[in-house]
């Protein structure tokens, strides 16, 4: 792979979306499947769900209504993409959702909306308006509609967010049944990523090879990356997936960079010693697209501590690994901190959040090791001392 | 519905279920306990504590055992050292947050959570105390709940309960992360939210986080003290269920050792709420058959269907939920409040007591009663007409504490009079109980005949069903009662305050064409209570409704108007169904509340 990393222009590309969706109009959904398959698209919210399959998933359910859901909640801390992408091509976001709507067989969609962005309410609400009148010269069924979250991180976890938007407390369900075969009201429900739905777009618009030649084996193609931190740069970057983090250290970084925090509060912490050795993508690191790069001048103990008091305060709180682990990771390292545990207190607590992993009900608490774990590991002298 | 067999194994053991089943139940069938918190048999599953987990092979994570339905060629095992040890953590950190002062504990030897930590043998306290409400003062506003956040463990089966089985969601999960907690509309306290205080979230909670307000040492202070004379009443439910609080199994019938229990408790006399369950009969039937005398023959504009109003959770449900239907309800005050005021009238006089130094205790399956008493209205004799309500685990506890061993009692008899009394009052007990009690006498005073079923066991008024309808010939009517000839007499019963509300919405929407409705607060009726033993089920529910039908086939008197002190008593002092005194002592009004 050559040194300099490879940018791309796929998601703010400005194209005629209505020719896109014209041209997909004219082919079988299975077709359209297929190609999203092959491409090996996988969902850029940070779990990595093949794409395409969940679209058959849903598509093979028998329900009277089924629905599309835009994610558009971006609660991780780091990530901005989506905020831009819905700016800039809100109309490959709609045309998107219409896409998955024609492919699984529903004729309404959602885009939930993080709390935060409601300054995006009226560009977006003329931007569907729009993009109705022209579904329906076409006389294509489909309507798209805008839930506006309340806040909560957990939200973007797709069950509690369907739950939020079924005006209930926002808080997973326990899987199964999946949303493919029990979504939002109990119909088959595709929930995708603001980004994925874009890619989605480009993939019928420009078949699966162009893609699928992007990239490694387990992650294809190109991602949105958030970058903040002690960058220089810090910004938006369509980036050729299958970089290692020095690739992208040497790019983004300040000539000081310690340490690399991949995929936000819930993703990995990666050391300078690792960058080398360290992939981003599905068989490295995965990230949502946060990217934070830190320097020297920043204390672990406090990156730990923001990420854990963040979990801490945004677990919905319904089990018992999430709720009380969280506390007592935050709690414990503090203990520690100040001599009131031993060292060796941070190995029960990294036992204790290889339960949570394992053990909590949704994504949130099963993420929660992935700091505390990496940090603690690279950095166990700056938690102790 | 025909169902598809899935085939799994669980520790190694082949296991063939219906499609559907969770693993937790699964495991069952093959004789495997799987420890679990915030599943309960009676509400829709959580997956909340995760202390049912189970290792999966193949699977990265833990599936929580009660959450997850079993699939085809699934390897489950229910006792890994992963699991054991995901377990142990879970365990621990519900500690963590939990105000383990099980000494002094309320539920200490009925706790769910120190069941599972003593199996475990957790004591290390790896992790931080979290207890954050251990020096906040307990919310004791209302009269018959007791709620003490420091020993929450966030099941949410409370929420669950006063949800889905009551309609009333009084609790609810607040807040989220480190802040979320149960806890009332606007963090108000219990007495001041639309809380029927039915008790049902105590029954499911796991520990002591809801838990009856008790009053054991106030009724001791009150036995012993030799001003005092201490008259206690037992409800019907009762007798069939005290024996849970000494191993014994639900239903077994335990009227005797609990008479003698209370005569060795120190009581002054042992008394029977189903004497007034006798006497609520003669005033309800007779306001039901004169509502529909007013109705049919007077064409005056009568508030029907009738409901009954023996039970306290439901008439505050109504209160709150159906203010305009109050119409309805029957005046007649529960027999628990009929007791309360004969006690210190008629049965003062009798055995010549100064009301003033009486002091009534009841027995109740319920904690709704504990409110009831401290109603207002409810002072017809010119005193508090019961002064202290106590629950059947109270009670369980008070015989503990005074070292009787209630097994080997041998049986004793109530204390004569408002001792006496017949089968028809020991089923108000059960769901369906009141309605059938008032059948059998209300079709006897109209046609002069027992009730056309056999062994007048109404047995279409009688099981689990959440609502219930029958309907009741009136044949060869009496001269007087001769405008119900032929009437088909229509009744429904629902127990569960969910059930209520199908009812309601029905009476409401114009689309019941009930006569006479049965309504019990709590699921089972009275059996079912608040203030029952627990654990609680529909196992034992069933078991419990058994033995009151039991006991009501072995008395000699099986319908109310034969109980001949009830006889006495309008001779002597009521002289008729809704007369004067009754209308004094025996009956009462409503007050419209609001919904929030």
């Amino acid at each position: 792979m050559e040194n300099k990393m490879k940018k791309v222009d796929l998601i703010f590309d400005q194209v005629d979306h209505l020719a896109i969706l014209d041209k997909s109009l004219q082919r079988t959904q299975d077709e359209i499947i297929l190609d999203v398959i092959e491409s090996g698209l996988r969902g850029r919210g940070g779990a990595g769900f093949p794409t395409g399959l969940k679209w058959k998933f849903a598509k093979n359910e028998e329900a009277d209504q089924k629905y599309v859901i835009c994610n558009a909640d971006e609660g991780e801390p780091g990530t901005f993409k989506d905020r831009e992408i819905l700016t800039q091509v809100p109309d490959k976001v709609l045309a998107g959702m219409a896409l998955c709507g024609y492919c699984i067989g529903a004729t309404e969609g959602y885009i939930y909306l993080r709390a935060e962005y409601n300054f995006l309410l009226p560009m977006l609400h003329k931007a569907i308006d729009k993009f109705h009148k022209e579904l329906k010269k076409r006389d294509f069924d489909f309507s798209i509609r805008i839930c506006s979250g309340s806040g909560a991180y957990v939200c973007g976890e797709e069950t509690a967010l369907m739950e939020s938007m079924e005006g209930k407390r926002g808080e997973p369900r326990n899987k199964p049944p999946f949303p493919t075969s029990s979504g939002y009201l109990g119909k088959p429900t595709s929930v995708n990523n603001v980004e994925t739905l874009v890619f989605a777009l480009m993939i019928a618009q420009e078949g699966p090879t162009q893609f699928k030649e992007m990239g490694t084996f387990d992650s294809r193609g190109s991602k949105v990356f958030s970058v903040s931190g002690d960058t220089p740069t810090p910004g938006i970057f369509e980036l050729e997936l299958g970089m290692t983090l020095e690739q992208f250290v040497n790019e983004f970084g300040d000539g000081d960079t310690k340490a690399v925090q991949v995929g936000g509060a819930s993703g990995f912490c990666v050391a300078r010693k690792d960058f080398k050795n360290t992939l981003i993508g599905f068989e490295g690191i995965p990230t949502g697209g946060s990217m934070m790069l830190f320097n020297s001048s920043r204390s672990m103990y406090n990156i730990l501590n923001d990420y854990l008091e963040f979990m801490e305060e945004e677990s919905c709180g319904q089990c018992t690994p999430c709720r009380v682990g969280c506390q007592q990771l935050v709690k414990g390292i503090e203990a520690v901190k100040k001599g009131v545990k031993p060292p060796a207190y941070l190995e029960e607590l990294q036992k204790l959040s290889d339960t949570m992993r394992i053990a909590s009900k949704c994504g949130l608490g099963q993420s929660v090791p992935n700091p505390f774990n990496s940090i603690i590991q690279n950095f166990r002298e700056e938690i102790i001392y | 519905m025909s169902k598809y067999k899935v085939n799994l194994k669980i520790n190694n053991i082949a296991v063939s279920v219906d499609e559907g089943t969770t693993i937790l139940e699964a495991a069952r069938q093959l004789n495997f306990t799987i420890p679990t918190l915030c599943q309960h048999d009676d509400l829709c599953v959580a997956g909340n504590c995760r202390v049912c987990v189970v290792e999966q092979k193949g699977a990265r994570l833990l599936p929580a055992s009660c959450a997850t339905p079993v699939s085809e060629g699934m390897e489950i095992q229910t006792n890994s050292l992963k699991v054991r040890q995901a377990r142990k953590h879970i365990v621990e950190l519900l500690l963590a947050e939990h105000n383990a002062d099980c000494t002094k504990c309320f539920k200490s030897g009925y706790c769910e959570l120190q069941d599972i930590s003593n199996d475990y043998r957790i004591g290390d306290h790896i992790f931080l105390d979290l207890v954050k409400e251990k020096d906040k003062e307990r919310d004791i506003s209302s009269p018959s709940i007791e709620k003490d956040d420091s020993k929450c463990i966030r099941c949410q089966r409370c929420v669950r309960t006063c949800d889905s089985m009551q309609y009333v969601s009084a609790l609810a999960v607040t807040h989220k992360g480190n802040n979320m907690r149960i806890s009332t509309f606007m963090d108000k306290p219990m007495n001041d939210v639309v809380c029927t205080n039915c008790g049902q979230c105590i029954n499911r909670c796991p520990t002591a986080a809801l838990t009856e307000r008790n009053y054991i040492d106030e009724v001791f202070d009150v036995i012993y003290d030799p001003n005092k004379f201490v008259v206690v009443q037992t409800a019907p439910a009762t007798r069939v269920a005290i024996g849970e609080e000494f191993g014994m199994e639900p239903g077994s019938r335990v009227t005797g050792k609990m008479v003698a229990a209370l005569r060795r408790l120190g009581f002054d006399k042992v008394l029977d709420t189903d004497f007034t369950a006798d006497l609520t009969i003669m005033e309800e039937g007779t306001e039901l058959l004169t509502r529909l005398k007013e109705a049919l023959v007077d064409g005056k504009e009568v508030a029907l269907p009738m409901l009954t109003s023996c039970s306290p959770g439901w008439i505050k449900f109504q209160e709150h939920m159906y203010p305009d239907l109050l119409d309805n309800l029957s005046t007649c005050k529960s027999p628990q409040q009929m007791f309360g005021p004969l006690a210190k009238t008629y049965y003062a006089e009798k055995i010549n007591k100064n009301p003033a130094d009486m002091v009534v205790v009841s027995i109740m399956p319920c904690t709704a009663k504990k409110f009831e008493a401290e109603r207002p209205e409810m002072r017809g004799s010119g005193y508090k007409d019961v002064d202290y309500v106590l629950t059947t685990r109270e009670l369980g506890r008070m015989i503990h504490q005074a070292g009787i061993e209630f097994e080997k009692l041998e049986d004793e008899k109530y204390d004569s009079i408002l001792g006496e009394s017949t089968g028809a009052a020991v089923i108000f007990g059960s769901t369906g109980g009141v309605m059938e009690a008032a059948l059998r006498t209300a079709y006897e005073i109209v046609t002069g005949k027992e009730v056309p079923f056999t062994n007048i066991n109404i047995k279409p008024v009688r099981g689990m069903e959440g609502v219930k309808e029958a309907s009741v010939k009136i044949k060869d009517a009496k001269p007087e009662w001769s405008f119900l000839e032929g009437v088909d007499v229509n009744v429904a019963i629902a127990h569960g305050l969910v059930n209520a509300k199908i009812l309601m919405d029905k009476i409401k929407s114009g689309e019941a064409n009930y006569h006479f409705i049965e309504i019990m607060a709590c699921p089972g009726g009275c059996i079912g209570g608040g203030g029952q033993p627990m654990p609680t089920n529909m196992e034992i529910r069933k078991k419990r409704a058994a033995g009151i039908y039991e006991e009501d086939e072995a008395m000699v008197l099986r319908k109310s108007h034969e109980n001949a002190e009830v006889t006495e008593i309008y001779k002597s002092f009521l002289h008729e169904p809704l007369g004067h005194k009754s209308h004094d002592l025996l009956h009462t009004h409503y007050t419209p509340r609001k919904r929030q």
